[in-house]
């Protein structure tokens, strides 16, 4: 099965997208009319736990093995997905308090756990560990194809060194996978939304924000005419799923001690029984008003049940929702950004299906931005699904290139680009006529050679009229509304303070552009009452451009240059 | 793209007089763009690098060179934030967290209220990175975790907005001492009062805070930068200090009882800190050259005017005594010059008389030295006749051809010479028209 793993020739291939996160993995394929789907491993599950446990000599994965967190734990090994190519010193361990701990050995990481059958430890190389892994992903979607997967896809994030993305193709490839290529996340989670068939190409600014199960990352993108570029990123690991799970482990161990005086928190299997409930508690607080939280024998063979409303949990996970709020709203600030430039915010990973964090979005962006979450958006995508599918998509794209031919295409002399720093537009008027209204062609950040048309109205009456092509540049206007009127009589002397923060107008913000330099100007003579000019701008890779302007309908028209700067 | 946008709002009408070659006029360049990746995934992608390859093939050097004029978006946190671990901190016990410099734990201390929340999640990784239990016991060391809980406490606090403002409203670390007078006057003043309120500045529920400014700072800067301060809108408080409240319902009590002594504690730093502020502004105020300066400035300006006043007056009162004085003095000389005139031309009428007298005297002398123009001794009637005819023209001639008459006939003694300047003249006044032809006849 490995001999032929890195087979270079598309002959035989059979691609699929596998997103492979710390906390879970998925795989996909592609079907006949290249829709991508995720599929489900033997135990019926989409998003595998990135996890593996040995028993007797026996490998479990997945949700099998994450079951095993609560007798078997020492021979468990969860969470180790960041730890690929990297040194001891730079990873952080805490995730694996749990499970197996990883280790520094021979420069590398490795697990200490009795894999085989007897007492015999052995020390697994975290290579080894996703190599394994990666054998059970290729085996389910070799099982559900009827098919041998060859290839695949994979996802990583955005930050993965040269060193880490190494070690991932080598564990790939031990377990016979040949890695046509890395994609980032969150280019993934984009495309698996722009390749359904609905969606149209379009100029867009596009936040994706990751919320997984120990980190979250968001990235900022430029995506024009369907190519991407990433304009910022932030990864966060303060504030992620885990710590929502935190925080129902508190609060029912709070109730727990309340009733039995005993904290469950500290013994670790009913430390890790309450991890599992609290998991699954969220899950449900996801879809329902309502859940349960019930462990048998939770601690000194006390059974414990519970339940919590949504409103509860939203209340007591406030700080880490709050994080997740103002992690976005810095990464949109780092890309030179403003909410209000913001067309489009993907949730994706299993922890963007709280509605509270998709509502909060909304909240914090105008309402010409699209949140595209299941409680926000009744056609988005799982958010748990978009990675595998969009590396499934890719996969399809790619699977019948040479490997040579994938490398050479994706080489940085290709993909380092001039990206216009202006935005590129046509002065209009506007109601009173004095002052030029400027109108984007082609958007900023647009890679170049790049083309863009528009048509716009002719005055009402015809005859002559002037198109003048500007760069352009937008700013945030913000307009205090009068602070109104205090009501008197109605001041109570306890804590006021945050008591009138409410009470202040809020304050309107709008994107206005501003007319930069003026490129050219051209004359379309003689219009037809009523007509429209179709206004065409084509910049080539050097920053020439190429301006046409004619009466939509109309023959002739005007052409001009201007030269590369 | 298959449908373009459509732009509603209409183009202007082309202006009179505008001309383009071609109806066409280049006016300008796009600006300088910037490197970018773009991600090489999707159908669109694929286009490009189609295109852009151009079947070429690219080598390594081509790799590193395209990767370092791309735009970095991924920042490398190596470095940034590195300060060296104060062994005492080491040895913590997370348990006192409450007297902890979270700052310092984390190595912010060179941050403190500053910190980003990004600076100060990437602090605790690192941090974590290092002292995590599983490090120290792979190290070989025998160390507790009980720094490693230091740090996970300090994150907690500092990553929690109300926590952090809490502890930053007590962290004195982040406060700056004011000058002594000494320092204040060895001349850094300025400087050191402006990281004084720089750092008082940031309890401020208003941002951004007025610049203390320099010594060459306009009082308007000045007067903004005392009033905001005298009129301080402070966020700080004082519940990070508070003493335990115990957490059981057995000592109801007891709990309330210590809910109001926090209370009061409270209140009472936060009139302390008032006044701490306002007596620090009074400091600053009082050494505050610039004051002085605006002051004396103005004292010099009310002075300058009255004195430019009192100038005006002054001037004003002696150009009109100056004005009336010259006048004075041109009528004196007027009037002298008047009698010197008066004088001169007395004189010179007496000379003028005299002069005509005189040449008077020379034109008869003339025709008596001429023997009136006959030989023999003259007799009475031609005599008379003569000097009748040359009273005649004398009568006739005014000085100045008087004067001119008898310089020709000055000197001349021989008759017919005298005759022949007499008869030129007589001939002169008759084609004149003075006398009439016949008239003078004697001297003709
Ligand atoms: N329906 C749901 N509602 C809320 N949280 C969910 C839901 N489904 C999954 N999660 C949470 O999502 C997290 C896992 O996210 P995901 O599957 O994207 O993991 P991942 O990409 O491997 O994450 P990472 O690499 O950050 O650990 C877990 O914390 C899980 O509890």
């Amino acid at each position: 099965m490995s001999a032929e793993g890195s087979a270079s020739a598309p002959a035989g291939r059979h691609a699929i997208g596998i997103s492979f996160g710390n906390s879970n993995s998925s795989i996909a394929i592609t079907s006949g009319d290249d829709k991508a789907e995720v599929i489900a491993n033997e135990d019926g599950d989409r998003q595998i736990p990135s996890i593996l446990s040995y028993v007797d000599g026996e490998e479990y994965n997945g949700q099998q093995a994450k079951q095993q967190l609560i007798r078997n734990s020492g021979n468990t090994v969860a969470y180790f997905r960041d730890f690929l190519g990297q040194e001891f010193k730079s990873i952080d361990p805490t995730h694996c308090h749990a499970s197996a701990h990883p280790q520094e050995h021979e420069g590398t990481i490795a697990f200490t756990i009795q894999d085989k059958e007897g007492d015999e430890k052995s020390t697994v190389t975290v290579s080894e560990v996703a190599t394994r892994h990666f054998r059970r992903l290729k085996q389910s979607a070799s099982d559900f194809s009827g098919k041998e997967v060859t290839s695949a896809v994979i996802t990583i994030p955005t930050n993965f060194s040269e060193k880490q993305k190494d070690a991932l193709i080598k564990a790939a490839a031990d377990a016979g996978i040949e890695v046509l290529q890395l994609i980032h996340e969150p280019i993934a989670a984009l495309l698996a939304y722009d390749a359904r068939p609905e969606s149209k190409v379009s100029d867009k600014n596009v936040v994706v924000v990751d919320l997984g199960g120990t980190r979250s990352d968001v990235a900022v993108i430029a995506s024009r005419g369907g190519m991407y570029t990433i304009l910022a990123t932030a990864h966060d690991y303060e504030f992620a799923g885990v710590h929502l799970d935190k925080v129902l482990q508190d609060h029912f161990s709070k109730e727990f001690i309340k009733w039995n005086s005993i904290d469950p928190r500290e013994n670790a299997r009913s430390l890790a029984k309450l991890k599992l409930e609290a998991e699954a508690t969220k899950r449900a607080l996801s879809i329902g008003t309502n859940a349960n939280f019930s462990v048998e024998s939770l601690a000194e063979g006390i059974d414990f049940s519970s339940t919590i409303n949504r409103l509860r949990y939203e209340t007591i996970a406030r700080k880490v929702f709050d994080g997740f709020n103002r992690l976005v709203e810095g990464v949109v600030k780092k890309a030179g950004l403003d909410v209000l430039d913001i067309d489009e915010v993907i949730l994706s990973g299993g922890t963007s299906h709280t509605p509270k964090i998709a509502s909060n979005f909304q909240a914090i962006f105008p309402d010409s931005t699209t949140v595209l979450a299941p409680s926000t958006t009744a056609t988005a995508v799982n958010p748990s699904e978009l990675q595998a599918r969009g590396a499934a998509l890719q996969a399809s794209l790619i699977q019948e290139f040479e490997s040579e031919d994938i490398e050479q295409s994706t080489h940085p002399a290709v993909t380092t680009v001039k990206h216009l720093s202006k935005a590129i537009g046509v002065l209009s008027i506007s109601g009173d006529g004095a002052k030029g209204v400027f109108s984007p062609i082609i958007t900023a950040e647009t890679a170049v050679p790049a083309r863009r048309t528009v048509h716009v109205a002719a005055p009402k009456e015809g005859g002559d009229v002037l198109i003048k092509i500007v760069e352009g540049g937008s700013h945030i206007k913000v307009t205090k509304p009068e602070p109104k009127a205090k009501e008197n009589g109605t001041k109570d002397d306890s804590d006021d303070s945050d008591e009138d923060s409410d009470d202040e107008p809020e304050e309107q913000r709008e994107k206005v552009w501003k007319t930069g330099s003026v490129l050219a100007e051209a004359a379309v003579k003689g219009t037809k009452k009523g007509s429209k000019i179709e206004v065409m701008v084509n910049v080539a890779q050097d920053l020439a451009v190429t301006i046409t302007a004619r009466e939509v309908g109309a023959k002739g028209g005007v052409k001009g240059n201007l030269t590369a700067p | 793209m298959a449908s373009h946008a459509q732009v509603t709002l209409p183009l202007p009408i082309l202006p009179e007089g505008w001309t383009g070659e071609k109806d066409f006029k280049a006016i300008g360049n796009l600006s300088a763009a910037t490197q970018r990746s773009i991600e090489p995934v999707g159908p669109h992608f694929l286009a490009h690098a189609r295109r852009a390859r151009h079947k070429r093939t690219f080598s390594e050097d081509d790799r590193i060179q395209a990767q370092e004029n791309a735009k970095k978006v991924e920042e490398d946190d190596s470095g940034e934030i590195s300060e060296p671990e104060d062994p005492m901190m080491l040895s913590r016990d997370a348990k006192d967290w409450k007297s902890q410099d979270h700052y310092a734990v984390l190595g912010l201390s060179k941050y403190r209220y500053r910190a980003t929340e990004d600076q100060i999640k990437r602090a605790h990784r690192k941090k974590v990175l290092r002292h995590h239990p599983d490090k120290k016991a792979a190290a070989g060391s025998t160390e507790d975790d009980s720094f490693f809980k230091c740090i996970q406490k300090a994150t907690e606090v500092l990553l929690d907005p109300v926590k952090r403002r809490q502890f930053d409203s007590v962290d004195e670390n982040a406060d700056v001492e004011p000058p002594t007078k000494k320092q204040a006057k060895d001349g850094d003043f300025y400087k050191l009062w402006s990281r004084v309120f720089k750092a008082e500045g940031r309890f401020s529920k208003t941002q951004p805070v007025p610049k203390f400014g320099d010594k060459d700072s306009t009082q308007d800067v000045v007067d903004t930068f005392y009033n905001f301060f005298y009129n301080f809108d402070s966020w700080r408080s004082f519940e990070y200090q508070d003493e335990d409240v115990p957490d059981d319902n057995e000592n109801r009590d007891q709990k309330r009882h210590m809910e109001r002594k926090n209370n009061n504690a409270r209140k009472k730093k936060k009139s302390e800190d008032t006044a701490r502020l306002r007596k620090l502004v009074d400091d600053a105020m009082a050494g505050d050259e610039r004051i002085k300066r605006f002051r004396q400035e103005a004292n010099a300006s009310k002075n300058k005017k009255r004195l430019d006043k009192e100038a005006a007056e002054k001037k004003a009162k002696e150009d009109a005594e100056a004005a009336k004085a010259s006048a004075a003095k041109a009528a004196k000389e007027a009037e002298e010059k008047a009698k010197v005139d008066k004088e001169q031309g007395k004189k010179a009428k007496e000379a003028a008389k005299a002069a005509i007298k005189k040449n008077r005297r020379v034109m008869k002398g003339s025709v008596k030295d001429a023997n009136y123009f006959v030989t023999g001794a003259p007799p009475a009637s031609i005599i008379d006749s003569v000097l009748n005819d040359v009273e005649l023209i004398q009568g006739k001639i005014d000085a100045d051809e008087t004067a001119a008459l008898a310089a020709k006939l000055n000197g001349l003694k021989v008759a017919d010479e005298i005759k022949g300047v007499w008869s030129g003249e007589v001939k002169r006044l008759v084609e004149a028209g003075k006398i009439k032809d016949g008239d003078a006849k004697g001297l003709a």
